[in-house]
């Protein structure tokens, strides 16, 4: 593999860095000023890496040919398909953020900047073959993210959840260093393939407690339970542009993230992992739901809904097959939809001079502002599961991939756990169509925000199901691309 | 009917209708509700009048290959038929029902019941399991809207109570379908009818169905829901939901546990008896207490179901048969009734039924029809109600002639709670002046009630016309069953009858 080949497989990757490296030094000497026209440049810049990973995504890229660097990065069609979804959700927050920002007065151009470089790193993260790769990525993601939680220097909220994420986040990198170096010590090799040879005939004390400590850590990133205590707090705190670029790209990076490490790394060693995954998938998914009833503020509403859709998820990973991962893959996808859209109508939510986050403020949306309410309306069902609309079959595939693997029982428990989080979900409902209005939200959206909440809304509407072949092809195509050592 | 998607047509009208309505003023939102129904009708009576008797099991089937996992497939039989009928027979009622009483935010209301009507004929209709489960799940939503917007005072309460307890019901029964898909291989449903899943797996998936369907139909002691959301209701709510929402655990029964897990049915049965006998008493003797009209209705609903649930599960055709004809009779009947409810709730605006008396003399022609629907509850001859009820005991008779016994008290118990409840409200003294003083039915009142009082009627005189196109089926259904019948106890043994000369010579003498 000379270095040429390599290069061209990581082009998308070079435009996203070089891009980035230019822009900040054009808002380091165009100041603030310029901050809408770097925002359109990092646009085009995402628009440009997605235009160049889509072709091998349709094709279903895998094999040898898409190793890079002996084996430290892949190209294949899994690594594919997540970062589409990255560059999506990523290109989301940037159309939303100006409009934000110049509201509140503070659009800083360093904002584009930081998330083209946490971009950067989650699609170094998904193409990782190597612990050392895996690292770097996930790294120069979180520092990104550090600062863009706190990128409203004058809101104490934004600073809390900016100094929130990074003491837990350190803590979570500190524990998969921790882990990958027992892995590395048992293994004598960092690459996924090197561990899936080293461990094909069975663990070793030290290298199950290396696996344990990795995925702990990557618990952290994708706020799963029991490692889940920093959501709330950092999706509240955050700006909601930012915390709607939290809730999406970095989840599929991290899950994609995970899936490869299992899969490829531990592939052999199912049972090991599978415990594991399977207790956090079912935790999360009750605390996901129980944390959610009480809360008074959409945003947090939302962070545990978040966790709750990660132990939906998880199940899909339970399974450990190729039909495992595909449903993840298109599990994930509607959930950027939905997570977008859910937070693009928290962004629409405004009164005459300011954002409102209160669940009591949306009541009687439905008389006051219709079009808002029945799309919050078809997302919050949607999110909860209930058919017609499209995030039923987001479960359905992740639990029929789980009954095809056998793991009957965790089915049952997992969706029977899922009525609790419906309770929350009706309950948004109720608030905006049965009870009286408030007059709380009488500001005007922003017409980017509503255009990306009508193309969520028609995504996720029972229109979503023709997809459902398309979608589906693409996952099957992304997961067989794995190197999974069976 | 040479390749027109009739099935589909049905489904696309009111779903258009739908989306115009939301976007539509009040006045015009009821015409475009109503104009919908009547054409789903017409499409209906088209449907019916097509349908080919003794032709294939399955007919007007349509099939295309829009999804991944599960197909859109579409088709119905005689069950399926009945089913549909009754369901676009009782929208335009419904729709008529809340011309008047439904003042607010009427475009979101026609457009939930609208889409309601989709959903309905979409789970009779649907071929494939998971197309089935979309439809029959979907109906939560448009439910839930109903309930808790244009409810009463516990509306919101109500409405929880319906969505959760019902969503609870249903979701261990998509595992069982992604099991059973994963077992044989297709997601369609008459094939599904037709396998024989292994008698140990049978056990789980039929107590996964049966938690789904027990919920829906509604089986004591998990009925609680239904008086809440029927008191909470608007009236034309509670006529869907009794008329038609009320018979899709029938229909899941008879659809899916049944054919697919005979054996497991028949290890069940008794389950299903007990309960069904329970809430035949029990429920029966609450609905006598009762001071709200909607709750007595509503109680009155559970025991129904009880007959139903009995007659299923007697496993033979008469028990089948009933099951089915007491179906489309309570369909009508119980709708019908809450429409009268409705009537006289629109004008005095409270259900407690101490707060009427002595109506039939200021509303003569209200209180005669009343009394037709009072009579066809308590299952008088020559109405709806008597043959399926007939058939339903002589079914569960040939089976177990104890549970006929405790199951017979129940018509008893009826006649008593729904005699008692006429008697309070048109009979006996004029005691509240603003009672005495309400108008008879209005034009668009007759209408109503009109339709409805025929077709009970009709089911009563001649219910041939709708057990024969099911007949063919329920034989089926029958010989699928045989093998797993559990041996009845009433040792029936048929006479053999008079030589025919004889018969006529005895006629001649007298």
């Amino acid at each position: 593999m000379d270095l040429a080949t390599s290069l061209s497989l990581i082009v998308p990757e070079i435009i996203l860095a070089v891009s980035g490296l230019v822009l900040l030094l054009l808002a380091a000497w165009g100041g603030d000023k310029g901050a809408r026209v770097i925002s359109v440049a990092a646009a085009i810049a995402l628009g440009g890496a997605f235009a160049l990973v889509a072709p091998s995504v349709c094709a279903g890229a895998s094999g040898p040919g898409t190793v890079a660097f002996g084996g430290q990065f892949r190209a294949d069609a899994f690594a594919g398909l997540a970062k589409l979804m990255i560059f999506a959700a990523a290109g989301a927050a940037l159309v939303v953020a100006p409009r934000f920002f110049e509201r509140a007065g503070v659009m800083r151009a360093e904002f584009p900047v930081l998330v083209l470089f946490a971009t950067l790193g989650m699609s170094i993260m998904v193409s990782a073959g190597d612990l050392v790769s895996l690292y770097i990525g996930l790294e120069l993601n979180s520092l990104a993210a550090y600062v863009l939680a706190a990128i409203l220097r004058d809101d104490e909220r934004s600073a809390e959840a900016g100094l929130k994420y990074f003491v837990l986040g350190a803590l979570a990198s500190g524990i998969l260093l921790f882990g990958m170096s027992l892995t590395y010590g048992f293994a004598g090799t960092t690459n996924f393939g090197g561990i899936a040879v080293a461990v094909s005939d069975g663990l070793s004390t030290g290298q199950l407690f290396g696996l344990t400590f990795v995925l702990a850590g990557l618990a952290f990133k994708i706020s799963a339970a029991p490692f889940h205590m920093w959501t709330p707090d950092v999706y509240e705190g955050a700006p909601t542009p930012v915390t709607m670029f939290f809730a999406s790209a970095p989840k599929v990076a991290a899950i994609a993230l995970l899936a490869r490490v299992t899969l490829e790394a531990f592939g052999s060693q199912d049972d090991a992992w599978r415990q594991i995954v399977i207790f956090a998938a079912l935790l999360s998914i009750v605390i996901g739901a129980l944390g959610a009833i009480g809360q008074q503020n959409v945003k947090r509403l939302l962070a545990y809904s978040s966790i709750n859709n990660v132990g939906f998820i998880l199940i899909g990973l339970a399974a450990g097959t190729v039909a495992g991962a595909s449903a993840m893959m298109v599990y994930l996808a509607i959930y950027v939809v939905m997570t977008i859209g859910s937070f693009v109508a928290v962004l629409l939510m405004r009164d005459a001079d300011g954002k409102v986050e209160g669940i009591s403020d949306l009541a009687g949306l439905s008389t006051t502002r219709p079009a808002l309410a029945w799309a919050l309306m078809a997302l919050m069902f949607s999110l909860a599961g209930i058919p017609p609309l499209f995030g039923f079959w987001g479960k359905f595939v992740v639990f029929q991939a789980a009954v095809e693997a056998d793991l009957v029982a965790l089915a049952a428990i997992g969706i029977a756990a899922s009525v609790i989080g419906a309770f929350y979900y009706i309950k948004i409902v109720k608030v905006m169509f049965f009870d009286e209005p408030a007059g709380t939200v009488t500001g005007e959206g922003d017409t980017p925000h509503w255009a990306l909440l009508a193309i969520c809304a028609v995504l996720i509407s029972p229109l979503g199901y023709l997809l459902t072949g398309w979608l589906g092809g693409l996952a099957d195509m992304a997961a067989a691309s794995l190197a999974i050592a069976f | 009917m040479g390749g027109f998607p009739i099935l589909s047509v049905m489904l696309a009208v009111p779903l258009v209708a739908a989306i115009m309505c939301l976007f539509l003023e009040a006045r015009q939102a009821r015409m475009v509700a109503l104009l919908a129904t009547l054409i789903d009708l017409m499409l209906g009576v088209v449907l019916w009048a097509n349908f080919d008797i003794g032709g294939a099991q399955w007919q007007f089937t349509e099939r295309a290959n829009l999804f991944a996992g599960f197909e859109y497939a579409l088709g119905i039989d005689g069950i399926a038929l009945m089913l549909i009928m009754l369901s676009v027979f009782l929208m335009p009622i419904c729709i008529g029902a809340s011309w008047e009483a439904i003042t607010k935010r009427v475009g979101e209301y026609m457009a939930a019941f609208l889409l309601m009507e989709v959903l309905m004929i979409g789970v009779f209709a649907a071929q494939d399991l998971f197309l089935f489960y979309i439809f029959f799940e979907a109906g939560l939503i448009p439910m839930y809207l109903i309930i808790g917007i244009w409810g009463g005072q516990n509306r919101i309460y109500a409405a929880y109570k319906f969505f959760l307890y019902t969503l609870l019901g249903s979701v261990l029964m998509l595992i069982a379908m992604l099991w059973m898909v994963n077992e044989a291989g297709t997601t369609s449903i008459p094939v599904l009818m037709e396998y024989d899943f292994a008698p140990q797996a049978q056990t789980w998936l039929w107590l996964a169905f049966f938690a789904s369907f027990a919920v829906k139909m509604p089986m004591w002691p998990v009925h609680t829901w239904l008086p809440d959301a029927h008191v909470q209701a608007p009236t034309a709510g509670s006529v869907i939901l009794a008329g038609v929402l009320l018979k899709l655990g029938g229909y899941g029964f008879i659809r899916f546990s049944l054919p697919m897990f005979p054996d497991a049915s028949a290890e069940f049965g008794w389950l299903v008896w007990g309960l069904s006998m329970a809430a035949v008493v029990l429920t029966s003797l609450i609905a006598l207490v009762q001071a709200d009209m909607k709750k007595l209705i509503a109680y009155s609903s559970v025991a129904h179901m009880a007959i139903v649930t009995l007659g299923l599960f007697a496993f033979n055709v008469q028990g089948l048969e009933g099951a089915m004809m007491v179906m489309l009779g309570h369909g009508l009947v119980s709708g019908a009734l809450f429409l009268c409810v409705g009537v006289i709730y629109d004008r005095l605006h409270t259900r407690e039924i101490a707060r009427y008396g002595g109506l039939s003399i200021n509303m003569p022609a209200y209180a005669v029809l009343f009394m037709l629907f009072t009579m066809a509850a308590v299952g008088l001859p020559g109405t709806s109600n008597f043959v399926g009820e007939f058939l339903s005991l002589a079914g569960v008779y040939q089976a177990n002639s104890w549970v006929a016994f405790v199951a017979t008290t129940g018509i008893i118990l009826g006649a008593a709670y729904m005699l008692y409840l006429y008697r309070r409200i048109c009979f006996g003294e004029q005691k509240n002046a603003d009672a005495a003083a309400l108008p008879d039915l209005s034009l668009r009142e007759y209408l109503l009630l009109g339709p409805i009082a025929a077709a009970v009627l009709w089911m009563g005189v001649y219910p041939e016309s709708f057990l024969a196109p099911m007949r063919a089926d329920i034989e089926l259904l029958d010989t699928r069953l045989a093998a797993a019948a559990p041996e009845g106890d009433a040792q029936l043994v048929m006479g053999e009858g008079a030589p025919e000369e004889e018969e006529h010579t005895q006629g001649e003498a007298h």
